[in-house]
């Protein structure tokens, strides 16, 4: 395209045609985009990023539903267009730690529905000649996957948009600003003109944080060396039969490395090299590279542990007399703060959306869910929870927090990483006023949306003494079992229902809806209804169109025209951006996170304590549940919300963060008399909350399943409208499908020996060893799993086809290639502890 | 038979250079560094002759500490043994590196059959090193070669001119200076690059002398990217084409 | 005094030492002294009048039966003599393989820096030199302040300009040519067993490169049709095994200088260009409008050389070019 055919307006902007932006371009004109500028500042159809040096293989098999489908719809669309070859993959384990983790991987395809299995060694020699199997202890079978060719399937693609007459493409052309009038996109300034558009997606793999900025938002992700190596040529590739792949692709897991065949060479690449990050404005231009602009040359020293590991697990192609290393490079990637991509609509700026950070695997689906995000309003794989730009929003978009993050990051791309694994880098971060107390108790901290949050204080290890007889069972023995964990997280849940604990900070997302349309706007995108008093609560699911869950919160009214909205500090950024991206007329959206601290005080003992230091009573007969109350504690005053998610009587109470220290330190000292413990969120967040059946964002609740299935319907319909109302009522008339039931595991040791407890994600499978699949073809798979020491059992969410939701029902869930029986304590909505809610309602203790 | 080949590190540059500040030298920042493809068959020529001869080659540079990486490269291409005359960051003129690289062969223990270099350094392109190197050490010396034979004592030499090539005959030792053409380098195999990087290199710090030829600055020509008149989009162009065969007067 | 080394063959001063006349003349004119030229060989008188129309004053010839075979170290030492028997300021020569050569042997015996591939100099208390680096790629600007200044001038990179002034004075000059000099000499030159124009002296050159996919049919059928035509190729179809190193245009290959170059299927890295910046015109066939080479180009096809190179053959045929 020449500078007289570059358009002067348009209607989306997808600037990037590497195989993320091609992807995007060809799935939204699917969808009805008719109007597409795809521009690129490099040729076609390599551009020069890192679709044209990637080694293109797909393993499907991941420990998340979200990024296994992901995977395994990208395969398939790769496979329609003709360009995935379906070589199989093996993942090597030099280790017996690792082998366990291969069986870990077994259990996840179970549960992701992808098929899998293990290998002996001499199996693995028997797919892959050339293994050397002495220095292994077997292998991960992933038979769906394979290689694919991104720059074809980008062609492919963009002919697609082409040939609906939805694209014009303008490679060679750089952009060099975005116009951003009252927070809103409105054009594309590039070398070859300027294009007006109504929306633009930055697709620009590495260098999207330098378009970003020229919108003044940020996109944290850095780009990163994944070293890589070509040797060749192999006689038994020139021998063997004709293609590009002919042997399964291994990945040499203890090593974090690769090697796979590619035509008669053999490609060997690694993550297990030092984290070399680069700044974006150091990548050179395509003019300046000798290959391109994201293979810069390999960094030698770095590489050498890695030639010595390929070496070991592949002698017999690397030392073929004939082949030398024919290319090496310092490939440069996308890394993100937390491995995951960022997608979806930038907070700051109407109309401007993020698409990076993603692999070749998850390319084309990302693309698609994307697409189905900006043109229907949400996707339908939930790539909201994990991968939402937002997510990072308010905190996590600094280079010192990106650089660390990513170097960190890096070392577990092939890791085995536990799903309760914490970052250690640049923490803390953010801290509330009770920080430094909590730190004086010896809390272990855990980390969410950037927060500080105590898991369990080393000071109540008395706990765990002192109930013994009731936690004994309960204990886990298996180290990887109890790894980020601790058993007095038990002693804290039995010290809160017998006495009282106090929780804070729980890291809430706060923001506040002020304007005369604040009510009008609140009552559109809430389920439950928004016509309550001044002063009153009320727990809510935000819903998408389609009756996915978007969010679950807690709203107040502070106003008539003033709403408070409360939500968890993982999901702040998500909630805020669908909040402030579907506000019309006159409401404001105002944060205010950093500004208020929450301290949660719940327990038989709460309200003599609370009533004891209060100004205003602070008692039942005071305070009905979910009422907000302003009160005053010796001279701190702070709202208090007669809520729980821990299933007891207490408050959360929301405190000035320049007082909250105060507020902890009053409550701290007159709650001694009231044997107050501190304690950690393992009692919030995992026992507490799985007692009473409380559903997580993010785990229960999710894009694929309704409110009728989570059991959220005590709201009913109500007559105002709302997104997702008709398909929410139209779920709640329907026989559901599944219903998310909470299991017990009712012998964790069925052969002997140790027992075990699960952590989640695992299959559940019926009396025959198979999984449970609804009548959608939705696999049933622990979706939380936690221990309830006031019920001695350990207790598992699981969404469950509709004919096994019933009490009592047998069941087995699969861990680590063990089946262990379990039983449905409660199908639907409701808690194994206190079912009735008496102490949460009525405070009956 | 004892074989020297000496190379020199540069960076590997894309189409466009960037300079730095100072103007003296390439910005290498995002750059890798290699020796020139001159080079790499003077190296590949000195193994393959030890191959078929036995004995020894020794790589050689002079340059910067990080030149090393060069003579890994090379050792891992089959050379023996590594040289570097440490010569500091600055750039060395041609008769300053000359003598530099003639005072470490007399100082070696070994005494060379023949003294392999490229014809001209990828750089700065001064066509002298290796004339030079063999008048200091009053060695015969043949430059430009692209083919290259050794015999018991002699060398056979050809150079490529128009329509056919020049032969000499040198007696050895010899220097020798030659040609991307004379071989086919051979990539190194990942086992030789591994213990190349554990292989020592002999390191030495010559003393510089003046050199006549002072660099003021550096400066990246100005190329003319006006786009070219596009005379035809399809084989039907060929009509245009011979008009302008036509008018050069060319056919 | 400006001394110029000159070649020839049997048509006469060839181009390069053309042009080292006449960057020469431009340096002997700024520093107010005589040009004068040495050449070697049998015929060097022959070409007095060549060089003379170039602004040659005075020529010696070298007489020495001796050396009328090229011998490196025997002619750097004549030239050495030479220079001081005249006393000269400066000794130039072209940027040939045997001009470079005979001058690093010159310059080594002085014990001074021969500077290579220059293009510019501007005479003062030092000579201020422009002259190029990887091959063009970039320009460096340098002092040189030897004693005697010895540089040769880079290929096809001086117009050449002739002065229309008389016949040089022929002045013989017997070096006195040690035995040792002698030990490297031209023994033997072997003709090509390809056929056709050298690469270096065609008039037309086509060339391809990764755009040919290997097939290099229908350029040697096109090359075939028209006369005084070579043909050539990138780096990149050698690397590939297409085409004899011999082929390579580039940097560490041929250098050209037809009157029309016609890469075909080339992207035109600049590595490749600096070996064909001597052409005078360039017609570029690409399927691939943002090439580099269209750039650089004065003309482009922008379609599939299997295709344009048999219609220009046929085309060719179809006016009568056609050999």
């Amino acid at each position: 395209m020449s500078r007289t055919d570059f358009p002067s307006t348009t209607g989306t902007v997808v600037i990037g045609a590497g195989i993320v932006g091609s992807s995007l371009v060809g799935e939204l004109a699917e969808r009805g985009r008719e109007d597409i500028l795809l521009i690129d500042k490099g040729p076609l159809s390599d551009p020069g990023g890192s679709t044209g040096h990637a080694s293109n293989f797909i393993f499907p098999v991941e420990h998340s539903k979200d990024m296994t489908k992901i995977t395994s719809d990208s395969r398939d669309i790769y496979r329609e267009f003709g360009v995935f070859t379906n070589s199989g993959g093996i993942e090597l384990a030099r280790t017996e730690e690792r082998m366990e983790e291969l069986k870990r991987r077994v259990v996840s395809a179970k549960a992701f529905g992808e098929d899998a299995e293990l290998l002996t060694p001499e199996e693995v020699e028997e797919l892959v000649p050339y293994v050397n199997t002495d220095i292994i202890k077997g292998g991960f079978h992933s038979t769906d996957a394979g290689t694919c060719d991104p720059l074809r399937a980008g062609e492919l693609y963009r002919q697609q948009a082409e040939e609906k007459n939805a694209l014009r493409t303008a490679p060679n052309t750089e952009v060099t600003d975005l116009h951003v009038e009252d927070g809103e996109i409105t054009a594309v300034e590039t070398d070859k003109g300027t294009v007006e558009a109504d929306e633009v997606v930055i697709a620009a793999g590495l260098w999207s944080p330098k378009i970003a900025d020229m919108a003044g938002v940020d996109i944290p992700l850095t780009p990163a060396v994944h070293q890589m190596v070509s040797v060749g040529p192999v006689e038994r590739f020139e021998e063997g039969p004709e293609g590009e792949i002919n042997y399964p692709v291994v990945r040499d897991m203890d090593t974090q490395m690769y090697e796979r065949q590619h035509g008669n060479d053999i490609e060997v690449g690694s993550y297990e090299h030092r984290p070399i990050l680069w700044d974006v404005e150091d990548v050179p231009s395509i003019e300046e590279s000798p290959l391109s602009p994201t293979q810069p040359p390999l960094t030698e020293d770095a590489f050498e542990k890695s030639m010595e590991h390929a070496l070991e697990i592949i002698p017999d192609v690397l030392d073929d007399p004939d082949a030398g290393i024919r290319h090496s490079i310092d490939g440069l990637l996308s890394v993100t703060p937390d491995g995951h991509p960022l997608l979806g609509p930038i907070p700051e700026v109407d109309g401007l959306w993020s698409c990076a950070a993603i692999w070749i695997k998850e390319a084309p689906a990302i693309a698609r869910e994307v697409s189905k995000w900006m043109t229907k309003g949400h996707p339908d794989i939930d790539i909201v929870a994990h991968d939402h730009i937002a997510r990072f929003d308010e905190y996590g978009e600094t280079d010192e927090f990106v650089k660390s993050r990513a170097h960190e990051g890096f070392q577990k791309i092939y890791d085995i990483v536990h799903p309760r694994e914490q970052w250690q880098s640049t923490r803390p971060l953010r801290t509330s006023a009770f920080y430094n107390r909590q730190e004086d108790l010896d809390a272990e901290f855990f980390e969410a949306g950037g927060w500080e949050r105590p898991r369990w204080f080393e000071s109540n290890a008395d706990l765990v003494d002192k109930y013994e007889d009731q936690i004994e069972d309960l204990q886990r023995p298996n180290e990887w079992d109890s790894r980020w964990w601790s058993d007095i997280i038990l002693g804290e849940h039995l010290h809160l229902r017998n006495n009282a604990g106090m929780i804070g900070d729980t890291g809430f997302g706060i923001f506040d809806i002020i304007g005369s349309d604040a009510y009008e706007n609140m009552e559109r995108l809430c389920v439950a209804s928004m016509d309550i008093d001044v002063g009153d609560a009320a727990y809510t699911p935000i819903l998408a169109p389609n009756a996915g869950f978007v969010a679950d919160l807690t709203v107040a009214r502070l106003g008539k025209n003033h709403y408070r909205v409360i939500t968890g500090g993982a999901h702040a950024g998500q909630d805020r951006t669908w909040f402030g991206n579907h506000l019309e007329g006159d409401a404001e959206l105002i944060g205010r996170s950093s500004e208020l601290c929450t301290l949660g005080v719940w327990g038989p003992n709460a309200e003599a304590l609370m009533d004891s230091i209060s100004e205003e009573p602070m008692t039942a007969d005071s305070f009905d549940f979910a009422e907000m109350k302003e009160v005053t504690i010796n001279g701190v005053t702070a709202k208090a919300l007669r809520i729980s998610y821990v299933g007891e009587f207490g408050w959360e109470i929301y405190a000035p963060m320049d007082r909250g220290q105060r507020l902890w330190d009053t409550i701290y000292e007159a709650g001694q008399e009231h044997n107050i413990r501190p304690v950690g969120t393992g009692v919030y967040g995992e026992t507490g909350r799985m007692e009473k059946g409380y559903r997580l964002m993010g785990a229960e609740l999710e894009i694929d399943y309704n409110p009728a299935e989570a059991g959220l319907t005590f709201h009913g319909v109500k007559d105002a409208d709302f997104i997702g109302k008709d398909a929410y009522a139209e779920a709640i008339d329907e026989e559901n499908t599944a219903t998310l039931c909470t299991l017990s595991v009712t012998d964790h040791a069925p052969d002997g020996g140790e027992p075990r407890f699960m952590t989640g994600g695992e299959p559940i499978l019926d009396q025959d060893g198979e999984v449970l699949i609804d009548d959608e073809g939705r696999r049933s798979y622990v979706t939380s799993a936690g221990t309830g020491p006031s019920i001695g059992k350990h207790l598992l969410l699981s969404y469950l086809p509709q004919e096994y939701a019933e009490e009592g029902q047998e069941l087995q869930v699969e861990y680590f290639g063990q089946h262990y029986p379990v039983e449905v304590e409660v199908a639907g909505n409701g808690g194994v502890f206190d079912p009735e809610n008496d102490r949460l309602f009525r405070k009956e203790y | 038979m004892e074989i020297l080949t000496a190379i020199k590190r540069v960076p590997e540059t894309g189409a466009k250079v960037s300079l730095t500040d100072d103007k003296l030298d390439i910005d290498t920042t995002s750059l890798g560094f290699t020796f020139s493809p001159h080079e790499e068959c003077a190296v590949e020529e000195g193994v393959q002759l030890v191959e078929e001869h036995g004995g020894n080659v020794t790589v050689l540079t002079l340059g910067e500490e990080d030149a090393t990486e060069q003579l890994r490269s090379a050792i891992a291409m089959g050379a023996d043994d590594g040289m570097l005359l440490d010569g500091g960051d600055d750039e060395w003129g041609p008769a300053a590196t000359a003598t530099a690289v003639a005072e470490a062969v007399e100082a070696s223990d070994t005494d060379f059959d023949l003294l392999l270099f490229g014809n001209e350094s990828a750089d700065a392109a001064n066509h002298q090193v290796g004339v030079r190197v063999a008048e200091e050490l009053g060695l015969p010396c043949v430059t430009g070669i692209k083919d290259l034979d050794v015999g018991e004592g002699v060398a056979t030499a050809k150079r490529e001119i128009p329509g056919g090539s020049e032969v000499y005959e040198v007696d050895l030792p010899a220097v020798v200076t030659v040609k991307e053409g004379l071989n086919e380098p051979r990539y190194p195999s990942m086992r030789a690059k591994m213990q190349a990087r554990k292989a020592s290199v002999e390191q030495t710090e010559p003393e510089p002398r003046e050199d006549d030829l002072e660099l003021v600055e550096l400066e990246v020509p100005e190329t003319d990217d006006s786009p070219a008149e596009i005379i035809g989009e399809s084989p039907e162009a060929a009509e245009e084409v011979v008009d302008v065969l036509e008018e050069l007067e060319v056919v | 005094m400006v001394l110029t080394l000159v070649e020839y063959d049997e048509e006469g001063l060839d181009d390069v030492s053309l042009q080292a006349l006449t960057l020469a003349r431009d340096v002997a004119e700024q520093a107010d002294e005589s040009l004068e030229a040495i050449a070697f060989g049998a015929g060097a008188a022959d070409v007095a009048g060549e060089a003379g129309n170039h602004g040659v004053e005075t020529l010696h010839a070298v007489e020495d039966d001796a050396l009328d075979d090229y011998a490196p170290e025997a002619y750097g030492r004549a030239v050495v003599q030479c220079a001081e028997e005249v006393g000269t300021e400066a000794v130039i020569g072209p940027g040939t393989d045997r001009g470079a050569e005979t001058l690093a042997h010159a310059a080594s015996k002085l014990d001074v820096t021969m500077a290579a591939e220059v293009t510019d100099v501007e005479v003062g208390d030092s000579y201020e030199l422009t002259r190029q680096r990887w091959g063009g790629t970039l320009i460096e600007h340098s002092r040189l302040s030897a004693e005697t200044n010895l540089l040769t001038v880079a290929a096809n990179e001086v117009s050449v300009s002739a002065t229309g002034g008389d016949a040089a004075a022929v002045e013989a000059f017997a070096p006195d040519v040690q035995e040792g000099d002698l030990r490297v000499q031209l023994t033997a030159v072997e003709e090509s067993d390809v056929e056709g124009v050298p690469l270096g002296e065609a008039r037309v050159v086509v060339s391809g490169g990764r755009g040919t996919d290997g097939d290099f049919s229908e350029l040697e059928a096109l090359v075939e049709n028209v006369p005084n035509a070579a043909l050539g190729s990138s780096r990149a179809a050698v690397n590939e095994g297409w085409r004899p190193h011999d082929d390579q245009i580039g940097q560490t290959g041929a250098k050209i200088a037809p009157e029309i170059y016609i890469p075909c299927g080339i992207s035109g890295a600049v590595q490749h260009m600096v070996g064909c910046k001597g052409a005078e015109n360039i017609l570029a066939i690409n399927t691939d409008p943002e090439a580099a080479i269209i750039q650089k180009a004065d003309w482009a096809v922008i379609a599939d050389l299997h295709e344009v190179a048999p219609a220009i053959a046929d085309e060719l045929e179809a006016r009568g070019h056609s050999e």
